[in-house]
This record gives C-alpha cells, sequence and structure tokens, in this order.
C-alpha cells in the first residue's frame, strides 16, 4: 500500500493557511499566519499572482522558539493590535500552523482579545498548514456565508446598491414587496486563483450568467468587494464553481433557503444545462449537481487529475460535446454527488502511479507527467494550486476557449491509432 | 526627500534616519511582509549545487509549498521528493518510522541511488523531540549504499540556534573526507555563487599556478569530493564563517576569511592576507585601485546626483558600498535592510557620523506593504528590494553579491550602474525570478 506522505516526483497542493489567504484576498481584511517564517513569500511568490499589482493585507507573525516555548502570546496580539491600528482593516483572521497547533495556542481566545480592543471581527482559522488549499478555502468562504452575508432586512436598512448593477435593487430577494423580479441572482461561490488562474475565468463566468438572464449579485471571491458580498442574500441561486464554495452554498441555504448549482459552464451543452439548472433551481428550491451529468461512454479511456467539481465539469462537458469517455481521479476533497461510480478519489502519488497504468490519455498539470507510464498521451492543464505561478501563462480559460482545448484532446485521440 | 510626503503616509517604525537607527538592528520585528523580490537564493537552491545530490523535505504542506515548487522552477524535480506530514504524526508516535518508511519508498522509486540525500526536517520535529540524528543512523543501516546528510528547514530557531541557511552551508561540506593535502589548490567556500574569473583574488590563486575549486563550478560528484583535497578554505561573506570552521576541524584544512568589502584599503590588505596564506608575493595592486577611481568618477558623472537606493539583498555589506559611494560623491539617499551584518558596523558608523540623514527602511516591517512606491524624482537602486520599494526602472538587478570581489567586482559594479543609469527595465519581470544567478533559474 503505498504511503500517502510520499511524494517522490512530483507536486504537492498548496496548504489550507493558503487557501484561506486565496479566498479573502480581496476583501479588504488583515490576515496573520502564526507562523515563524516563510509562510509568506511561499504563498505571495506561487500562489498568490495578484500580489505584486494588488493591495492586500497578509503578514507572518515571525514566531520565534523562545515565544513558542514560553507560550508569548501577548506578542502576537500586541503586533496584530498595532497593525490593525496601522491599517484599519475590515476584518481579521489568526492563522494557526504546526508549532501553534503542537503548543495549543488558543486561537480563539487571543482573537477575542483582539476583537474587544480593536473594535474589529476577528476569526480564527482551524488551518493546520498540513491540509490542503481547499479545506482553507472552504473554512474562508463558509465564514463569509455565516457571519458577513447580511439578512435580507439588514441589507434593506444598510441601503447598499451596487453601483456597477443598476438592476441589483430589483433582482433578487431584496426586493421591496410589490416588485416584480426580472431576473435571476446569482452568487458565484469558490473562485480562487488557485483553481481558476487570473486568465479572466472570473469574468466569463459573470458573462455567461448574465448571456442567460441572471443577475452576479458577488463573486467569491474575485472581482467582489466585501460590501456586494454582504449583499449575497439577494442571489436566488448559488453557483458552486469549486469544492471549495460548497460548504459555503450549503450555509447559504441553511440561512436563507438559497438552492445552489453545482459545475463549471465549459462547452455550450453543460453551460445550458448549467443555465438550465440554474432556472430549476431557483423555481424549485431544488439543489443541481450539473458537473456531474455525464454521458456514458463504453470506452472510457481519458482520465483527468484534479480539483472536483472543475474536472467533473471537464469531464461532463467532454462526454456531452465529444462522446469522450472521461474518468476523474481527484487527488483532493470532495463531497456526494460531485463525482461520479467511475471516479475515484486519490490518496497517495503511489495509488495514482498505480492507477494510470494503462490509461491512454491523461489531462492533468504537467508536474503529473513522471506519473504517467511511457506512451501515455498527456494532455497538459495547468493548475496553479499544484504547480503554483510555474504555468500560469499557459493555463486556458476553458469557459471561453473550451472548444480550442476540447479539440486538441478529441483530434489527438481520433488519430491516436495512428500514433 | 526622495518620498513624496502625500499626508497619508506614515512610516514610522519602518523608516528611521541613520543618525537615530541602533545597530544591528534598527526596526522591530513584529507582523512580516514579504514584498515579492525573489532573487535571493533558499536552501534548495544552495543544497543543489552538490552534484548528483537528492533532497527530500519532511514537513507540512505549507512548509513543503516553497521548496517543491523551488525545485519544479529550477527543472529539478528528479532532484526532490518530500514527504508531506499529517497532524496525528504530531501526537501519535508513529513520525520516526513514518519517516523510515517514506524515504524507503522515495529511494524506491528513483530510477537510480543518488551520490547523496540531504534530509530536511523541520520546525515541529524539534519540538516532537525526534532524534534525527537516530533515524539517519537507522537509515544508513537500511539503506547502506546510501549517504544521508542531515539538515533542517526550522525558521523557528532562526534566532535561538543555527539558521537553516548556516546548517545548509555547512552541511554541503559534511561528506568531504580528510585526505592528502593538496598544497596546490585552494577552495572558495560558503557562497551560492561563483566568483567572477577576473577578480584579483582569483589571478592571485590561478596566477601562481594554483587550482581553484568551488562548489558551484563542481559538475560531477567527483569534482566535489576533491575539494576536500585543498589546503586553504576562503570565505568571503558571514554564512561562510561556519564552513570554514567546520572545515578545519574535520579536514584540517586551513582557513582565511576576506570579508567582501567595497573599500579599495580594505580589498588591498584582504587580498595581501591571500598572499601571505599562499605564501606568494603580495602584488602592487595601485593600477587596480587606480581605474576603480578612475571608475568611481566616470560612473559620478553618468549617475550625477541621481538619489542611490541599496538593498542588503544585492550585497553582503551595504553599508560598506553606501560609504564607498558617499565617499565618491553618489547621492547615496536610502538602505534597505532589517538587520545589520556586523561586519558593517564600522561603515555604519561613519555613515551616521557623516550622513546622518540618510535612510534605512525596513523591507519586511508590514508597513512597508503600503509604502508608497513612487518617488519624486527616478532613484537608481543596487538590489531588486530596493527596485520594488522605489518602483524605479533604473536598477541593478544582482543578489547574494552577484559574484562580485575586490577592485574588479567593484569595477564591474560601477559599470553596471552605469548601464542602470542609461537602460529602463521594467522591474516586476526581473525580480520575480527567484536564486538571482543560479543557472537553471535563468
Amino acid at each position: 500500500m503505498p504511503m500517502k506522505e510520499a511524494v517522490s516526483c512530483i507536486s504537492t497542493y498548496s496548504a489550507d493557511t493558503f487557501g484561506v489567504c486565496s479566498a479573502l484576498f480581496e476583501l479588504g481584511g488583515m490576515i496573520v499566519i502564526h507562523d515563524p517564517s516563510g509562510c509568506n513569500s511561499t504563498y505571495t511568490t506561487h500562489d498568490e499572482p495578484r500580489w505584486y499589482d494588488t493591495d492586500s493585507l497578509i503578514f507572518i507573525s515571525g514566531l520565534t522558539e523562545t515565544d513558542a516555548v514560553l507560550g508569548n502570546e501577548e506578542k502576537l496580539a500586541d503586533d496584530v493590535l498595532t497593525a490593525a491600528a496601522d491599517f484599519s482593516p475590515a476584518f481579521i483572521v489568526l492563522l494557526c500552523t504546526p508549532v501553534p497547533l503542537m503548543m495549543g495556542t488558543d486561537f480563539a481566545a487571543i482573537g477575542r482579545l483582539i476583537e474587544a480592543q480593536a473594535g474589529i471581527p476577528v476569526f480564527a482559522a482551524p488551518t493546520n498548514s498540513m491540509d490542503t488549499y481547499d479545506a482553507g478555502a472552504s473554512w474562508a468562504f463558509e465564514l463569509l456565508a455565516k457571519y458577513m452575508v447580511k439578512t435580507p432586512a439588514e441589507a434593506l436598512r444598510t441601503g447598499f446598491c451596487c453601483t456597477w448593477q443598476p438592476e441589483f435593487a430589483s433582482c433578487g430577494s431584496v426586493v421591496s414587496q410589490g416588485q416584480e423580479k426580472k431576473t435571476i441572482g446569482v452568487n458565484v461561490i469558490g473562485l480562487t486563483p488557485l483553481d481558476f488562474a487570473v486568465n479572466g475565468s472570473d469574468l466569463s463566468i459573470r458573462e455567461f450568467l448574465e448571456g442567460c438572464g441572471c443577475t452576479v449579485i458577488s463573486s467569491w471571491a474575485m472581482g467582489s468587494t466585501l460590501a456586494e458580498i454582504e449583499q449575497a442574500a439577494a442571489a436566488d441561486v448559488n453557483l458552486v464553481v469549486s469544492y471549495s464554495g460548497l460548504a459555503a452554498a450549503k450555509e447559504l441555504q441553511r440561512r436563507f433557503g438559497t438552492p445552489y448549482v453545482v459545475g463549471v459552464p465549459l462547452g455550450r451543452s453543460l453551460q445550458g444545462g448549467i443555465a438550465m439548472d440554474i432556472r430549476m433551481a431557483a423555481a424549485a428550491k431544488q439543489n443541481r449537481y450539473t458537473c456531474a451529468k455525464r454521458v456514458g461512454s463504453a470506452e472510457e479511456d481519458i482520465v483527468i487529475i484534479g480539483e472536483s467539481v472543475y474536472a467533473a465539469s471537464l469531464a461532463a462537458a467532454l462526454s456531452h460535446e465529444y462522446g469522450c469517455g472521461v474518468r476523474v481521479f481527484c487527488p483532493l476533497k470532495t463531497a456526494d454527488g460531485i463525482l461520479t461510480g467511475r471516479d475515484r478519489v486519490v490518496a497517495s502519488e503511489g495509488e495514482l502511479k498505480a492507477l494510470l497504468a494503462g490509461v491512454r490519455t491523461v489531462i492533468a498539470d504537467p508536474l503529473y507527467q513522471p506519473l504517467c507510464p511511457a506512451g501515455t498521451r498527456f494532455i497538459p492543464l495547468g493548475h496553479e494550486a499544484f504547480s503554483g505561478r510555474l504555468y500560469q501563462e499557459s493555463i486556458p480559460n476553458l469557459i471561453d476557449h473550451f472548444d480550442t482545448f476540447a479539440r486538441k484532446v478529441t483530434e489527438r485521440k481520433d488519430t491516436y491509432g495512428a500514433e | 526627500m526622495l518620498k513624496q510626503i502625500n499626508g497619508r503616509e506614515d512610516t514610522s517604525g519602518a523608516c528611521v534616519l541613520i543618525g537615530r537607527a541602533a545597530f544591528p538592528e534598527p526596526f522591530y520585528d513584529g507582523l512580516q511582509y514579504s514584498p515579492p523580490a525573489r532573487g535571493t537564493w533558499n536552501i534548495v537552491h544552495t543544497a543543489m549545487l552538490v552534484p548528483e545530490s537528492h533532497q527530500i523535505y519532511i514537513c507540512a504542506l505549507g512548509c513543503l509549498r516553497g521548496v517543491v515548487l523551488t525545485a519544479a522552477e529550477m527543472g529539478a524535480m528528479n532532484r526532490f521528493s518530500s514527504i508531506a506530514i499529517e497532524d496525528h504524526e504530531l501526537y501519535d508516535g508513529t513520525m520516526e518510522d513514518t519517516i523510515v518508511q517514506a524515504v524507503g519508498e522515495i529511494i524506491d522509486n528513483l530510477p537510480a541511488m543518488p551520490s547523496m540525500f540531504f534530509l530536511y526536517p523541520s520546525c515541529v520535529h524539534h519540538f516532537m523531540g525526534c532524534d534525527m540524528e537516530a533515524l539517519c543512523g537507522r537509515l544508513r543501516q537500511i539503506y547502506s549504499q546510501a549517504r544521508f546528510v542531515l539538515c533542517w528547514m526550522d525558521p523557528i530557531r532562526r534566532q535561538s540556534g543555527l539558521t537553516a541557511e548556516l546548517r545548509t552551508r555547512r552541511q554541503l561540506y559534511s561528506l568531504l573526507q580528510r585526505q592528502e593535502i593538496d598544497r596546490q589548490s585552494v577552495n572558495i567556500v560558503g557562497s551560492n555563487l561563483p566568483i567572477q574569473a577576473d577578480c584579483e583574488l582569483a589571478g592571485l590563486i590561478e596566477n601562481n599556478g594554483l587550482t581553484l575549486r568551488q562548489l558551484p563550478c563542481c559538475r560531477t560528484y567527483g569534482e566535489y569530493e576533491q575539494m576536500g583535497a585543498s589546503f586553504l578554505n576562503i570565505g568571503q561573506e558571514p554564512l561562510a564563517k561556519i564552513c570554514l570552521d567546520d572545515m578545519e576541524k574535520r579536514l584540517g584544512q586551513k582557513s582565511l576569511y576576506l570579508s567582501n568589502s567595497f573599500d579599495c584599503d580594505e580589498i588591498r590588505r584582504n587580498l595581501w592576507a591571500a598572499a601571505d596564506v599562499l605564501t606568494v608575493a603580495r602584488p602592487d595592486y595601485t593600477e587596480a585601485a587606480a581605474a576603480c577611481e578612475a571608475a568611481f568618477a566616470e560612473t559620478r558623472a553618468s549617475v550625477g546626483a541621481m538619489p542611490v537606493a541599496i538593498d542588503y539583498a544585492a550585497v553582503s555589506r551595504p553599508f560598506s558600498l553606501a560609504k564607498a559611494l558617499l565617499r565618491h560623491g553618489f547621492n547615496v539617499r536610502r538602505i534597505y535592510v532589517d538587520v545589520c551584518c556586523a561586519e558593517d558596523q564600522d561603515d555604519f558608523a561613519w555613515i551616521q557620523n557623516h550622513y546622518p540623514a540618510l535612510e534605512l527602511y525596513a523591507t519586511r516591517h508590514a508597513k512597508m506593504r503600503r509604502m508608497d512606491r513612487h518617488t519624486a524624482e527616478p532613484v537608481l537602486a543596487i538590489g531588486q528590494k530596493a527596485a520594488y520599494f522605489t518602483g524605479t526602472c533604473h536598477f541593478v538587478d544582482m543578489a547574494e553579491g552577484g559574484g562580485l570581489r575586490d577592485f574588479a567586482g567593484l569595477r564591474r559594479l560601477l559599470q553596471w550602474m552605469v548601464q542602470a543609469r542609461e537602460q529602463e527595465k521594467e522591474a516586476k519581470a526581473y525580480i520575480s525570478i527567484k536564486g538571482w544567478g543560479c543557472p537553471s533559474c535563468q
């Protein structure tokens, strides 16, 4: 049985701490990783393409051995308070890493202390830097859903109106009685550069939704301000575009009864399916897992390795439009309803290598290629959560350019026998 | 003033006039920011210098991320493996066994046995009390044909023991064996970059019929092993001192530390010290020094009164460089430094006395995140961090000392300043690349 821990020749996924940072990057908060050194530069070098040009407050505490051993948590609190006074962030998030985890650092108590003195909401993330990024991003989006999204009554009281979206006031649940809804309000949840790069995919999803008669209330969390996300209760449906967005969608459903649809709008057929499911979800208040609707194929010779919602959506799109038989091997977290029975959740490099034996075509991040047997057709599809910035320039926006990518898959498939 | 005062920016705590600054730590070390200037080397780059070696990191995903992707960006994933620890291993007593088994699985998956393994456990292993020496012993018993070198990636101990960088530099040479001393060969140790071929120290060694050996120039493990025979090790930056001490004790090699100064007199003294240890005649460096003075004048004429900013990652002694430039009429206005190098103390004091209004800026202080990166007049920056923080298009792109030393190095740097003055370049494209000067990072 291959060990989960041993990684001989491939990359490892981004960590939960960085998932939190990525999800909250654009929202005006201050995130402090309680860590000795290195986390900040690692995240901002490899996992955060917005760091150079976009303002965001992400710091490390610079924990030392002495402070850890002596339990000097006052320094963390004092330093965060000082920075909070300097920057006046909208909220503060404290992230745990392995050493504070071992020391039993009471982040919740430190958070309460800081919150009481700074008058700024403070949240303690249950990260440990040993889990994958999707766990952290999921926690962060759920945090927004629990604590930041205002009830419709609160939203009306604050009088927020999206200047970029004149229809907002009449589109969703924040509608005065007697007014008629014109469009379906949608939140897009689960967008981070770790899964979608900075290649226009976020804007393409927005355009797709607007093109099928929806109004985007908020986009979690690329391209929306915290103020916009606070109004998310106005949506009729939440579109979950990665596993990271699912917990938040469930929380919004718990709080406001908003149903959700799971899938990334790749290719005309799946886009049509998602558009229809959004309408059906809004009407019936039922959740839809569009990404799992794959057309069966006798010959399943393509494997996609990647994030579950994205990979399942790509598999669905290829099956619907090109009749491809596609399976997903998911090395990350997933949830019931996203993958199909033929897909696999894989736990280790060794297991994945064994599973890939005999597979004819693999679509995956280029850093997975060493695991493929000689003769496997390998179609690179960069994933920042795996390879960081290494291939970021060549990660395609498949919402707009699915056909180009699919041709690469299918044309080569057609000629495979002659290769 | 270089910096525009817009009424919103509060630089207190992150900027101080040198006249009021404390040596060696001018700034309080609170929350830390990471500026996107990436040219400095990390321990992965450094350990890759040993030919045919293989690195295994044992740590949390968050810690692994930076080192894995450093190796990936170097195109060196075939020389890199990792063991991603899980939280239960912190508590349930399985950590050591897991490591031994995982190393075994990694070895089984490698196409051939590397010449050596660098093992990098991390901060948590200290706190768990893992006996990593004993663990290495177990590995050596199981894999008797393999060599294991214990390093650490443990930034938690950066103020309470050897830093990861220091230990790595020492351990790089730890597999060298005591052997018959070769009076004809000399090592430069402890540096990531080779010294420039035309510097006076290289000339002093090679013109006297001696062989110069440097780790960055070793292409095979055999070449690396030959470094154990050299009669003399020369170090030139603070991180090299631990190598000198260790190699003198273990291998019986002589040590010579020649601080990489920008002062012509100190350069001459250093070179003569080297000549004495090499037992060769002291060359007359009058001409070389005069050439430097001419280069200073020429560069000063080109740069004029343009403000100059220097950072600590460009050169190991930024205050020595600043002093040399100030004495030759340059308008040095800023130095970006978090902690000053002990070797720079006299130069720091000299600047404090003669130019007390020179500004020291932190690079990692939290306030630097929102510091105004525009200056009222264009700045000539030496180093990537200085380039980033001043927002200039005129900068000398260098890190790790650039391999420069002696009179020739000084002249080369002055040439680069002229080029930076004359040619604009967009900083982002240059400074985002990790490992300046690392052959596989270009």
